[in-house]
């Protein structure tokens, strides 16, 4: 017994939820035939996949040579997505471990999805590493593995070795958090198959039973590698961030960027989220699950975290201002906002500083459209803030006869778009094959913070009463004592 | 194969279960074992389970992993090949940071998952023991161990802990 409120919102509503009907209802798109919602969106998804295919096979075939990239802009499109992906998975990292420590129980019911964003995205950010390095068959190069150079070994100082391993880190670690997670799901799923697919997700589920034991050492690892977790997930775009900030292009050279990035990362993950859930919660029937309360709250850390970045937009004028750099100041005070690219940097001030200033009033923030309309301008506008800080930073170089454009090809097209089909083949395949809400860990609040069990809470008289009283109110009606609140 | 029986109380609600473990835990019987559709807390209290040990492996998998990475930077940087990068320290602490960390997480995690499967015994196409199945969906299963003598005094306890179902199975 814990974690009971009075006051707080329900997190699972309707009346009448029983366990059994969790399970069905989130089981429900993995048991049956797949819908025909879900065959439109994986046949659309699958023709994007299959684009990015075609442009990273030309891309490895031909060389980086077929992307638009020149002497100048020597990095574009390809860091641009790379960044832009790392950043959508922190929102995931953020759910199941950072609000695990903080105990918000709200995101049991969407840190499933989230976590799986995480880890395509991750999926998706890795295929622009391999593919911008020109000769990805030795992309081992990056790791320090001995050699016959001497051995030279790689240079740890550097911020792209450190990448590496952040990244390569940050892949491991969720996806064993999220598959640990997932197993006992999975029993769930194993234990009322029959045939094929209860063999399959009997090997699946690692030969689970939910005794008292193994759900204690799962709390625990939960716990232990959200605390894990947490730092990881503030390091990988902190060191990301490096990449750009221990170099000396004005615009990069940049000592706010890590604090900057993170809370970037965290609002475009949010966005993602948001974009997705709202479709998820529509297609799969899970409204119950994935309430307007969660909603809210998500558009809550999308007003922060977009303000944290709009303060770090002010910020980086101040600097170039308060440095006396000549070059800074002719950065931020002319490249970015009267350049030729004025308009990405005008796409990326409104998308992510002026728009989500909307979810301040309380009718945008509860509304599923407003929400998710004003979510996919964070997605393009976090997009247009990493293609400002790259393209609009290396355009004008240092010596005037240098200072070039950009312009993408059809295959840096295909890369990027093709990017998003990989990213949505792999959700939806994800949300046909695996439950898509984590089931355990909703039924834990079924108890106690959904619509039926404050109902039962609180009787009738329990409205005139304070806060205060409604809860020992209800707390006698559900024959709690003070000793069972541990 | 030993043929142990079991008698298996399937209820239908949390509290239930604790008060039915109570109930029988006063008696003097023990509990083979509990199986819930999700953590119940405060049941490794009643089932007298102690607090698992697998964050201490997790410090133990960090700290060596944050070993390895000040000796893998330490020799290949300081040691093997000192290389000369703008006449900057060999061993520069700070620049090492990231990558120590790094490993410290990565070792910690996956000392402490491997350790977790392996104290679970979990591995893929494991076949574990299921009492009943409803179990991962909405019941809460107690399994008790029983032999001809006591059979009787059980299944009447049990049957007056509000336990929705009896059932018998061997192993």
């Amino acid at each position: 017994m814990e974690h009971i409120s009075y006051i707080r919102e329900p997190l699972i509503t309707g009346e009448g939820v029983t366990y059994s009907q969790i399970t069905d209802e989130v089981l429900k798109p993995v048991e049956g035939p797949p819908t025909t919602k879900w065959l439109i969106g994986f046949a659309v998804s699958f023709a994007f996949f299959c684009i990015w295919c075609l442009a990273i096979g030309d891309t490895f075939w031909n060389g980086i040579g077929e992307w638009g990239l020149n002497k100048t802009v020597g990095w574009a499109w390809d860091i641009t997505g790379f960044v832009w992906w790392v950043g959508i998975g922190h929102a995931g990292t953020l759910i199941s471990a950072v609000l695990l420590l903080f105990r918000q129980n709200w995101r049991n019911s969407i840190n499933r999805s989230a976590e799986a964003m995480t880890i395509f995205a991750v999926i998706c950010a890795a295929t622009y590493i391999f593919g911008h390095m020109g000769r990805p068959w030795l992309f081992y190069w990056i790791f320090p593995l001995p050699n016959t150079f001497g051995s030279l070994w790689v240079n740890f100082n550097s911020p792209l070795v450190w990448d590496a391993f952040a990244i390569s880190t940050y892949f491991t670690v969720s996806l064993v958090f999220w598959y640990i997670g997932l197993i006992p799901d999975l029993a769930s799923i194993r234990d009322r198959a029959k045939g094929i697919s209860q063999k399959i997700y009997s090997i699946a589920s690692f030969g689970w039973r939910g005794t008292a034991r193994e759900w204690l050492r799962f709390e625990a690892v939960s716990l232990i590698l959200a605390a894990l977790a947490t730092p990881l997930v503030l390091s990988v775009h902190s060191i990301v961030s490096s990449d750009f900030a221990t170099s000396l292009i004005p615009g990069w050279h940049t000592t706010i960027f890590p604090p900057y990035f993170v809370a970037g990362a965290i609002f475009s993950g949010f966005g993602m989220v948001q974009t997705l859930l709202i479709i998820a919660r529509e297609a799969l029937n899970l409204k119950k699950y994935i309430t307007i309360e969660h909603i809210e709250t998500m558009n809550r850390i999308l007003i922060l975290t977009g303000s944290i970045v709009g303060v770090a937009y002010g910020t980086e004028f101040f600097i170039a201002w308060y440095s006396g750099s000549e070059y800074e100041q002719y950065h931020f005070f002319y490249t970015r906002a009267q350049g030729p690219y004025w308009w990405a940097w005008v796409m990326m001030i409104s998308c992510n500083v002026i728009t989500p200033q909307l979810l301040w009033i309380k009718k945008i923030r509860t509304s599923i459209m407003a929400t998710w309309i004003l979510s996919i301008f964070v997605n393009i506008g976090m997009w247009f803030e990493r293609f400002v800080i790259i393209v609009l930073s290396l355009h004008r170089d240092f010596i005037p006869s240098s200072w070039a454009m950009f312009y993408p090809t059809m295959v840096d097209m295909g890369v990027f778009f093709g990017s998003i089909g990989l990213f949505m083949t792999m959700f939806l395949l994800f949300i046909k094959f695996a439950p898509s809400i984590a089931m355990a860990e909703v039924k834990l609040l079924l108890k106690n913070g959904s619509e039926q069990a404050k109902k039962l809470m609180h009787p009738e008289e329990g409205a005139h009463h304070g806060a205060k009283e409604g809860v020992i109110i209800a707390a006698t009606t559900l024959g709690i004592k003070e000793k069972d609140h541990e | 194969m030993n043929n142990t029986k079991y008698i298996i109380g399937v209820y239908d609600d949390e509290d239930t279960l604790k008060s039915g473990i109570q109930a029988i835990q006063k008696e003097g019987i023990s509990i083979f074992d509990v199986f819930t559709p999700y953590p119940v807390h405060g049941l490794h209290h009643l089932l007298h389970i102690p607090r698992s040990r697998l964050p201490k492996v997790a410090f133990v998998c960090g700290c060596i992993g944050a070993l390895t990475g000040i000796a893998l930077l330490a020799y290949t940087l300081g040691i093997d090949w000192p290389m000369d990068i703008g006449g900057k320290p060999h061993f520069p602490i700070p620049n090492y940071v990231p990558v120590t960390f790094e490993l410290t997480v990565l070792l910690g995690s996956l000392g402490m998952a491997f350790a977790y499967f392996y104290v679970n015994g979990m591995y893929p196409g494991a076949h574990p023991k299921i009492f009943d199945p409803r179990s991962t969906n909405d019941r809460f299963v107690m399994a008790l161990e029983v032999n001809d003598q006591n059979n009787d005094q059980i299944n009447k306890l049990l049957k007056g802990t509000g336990v929705a179902e009896i059932k018998y199975t061997e192993s």
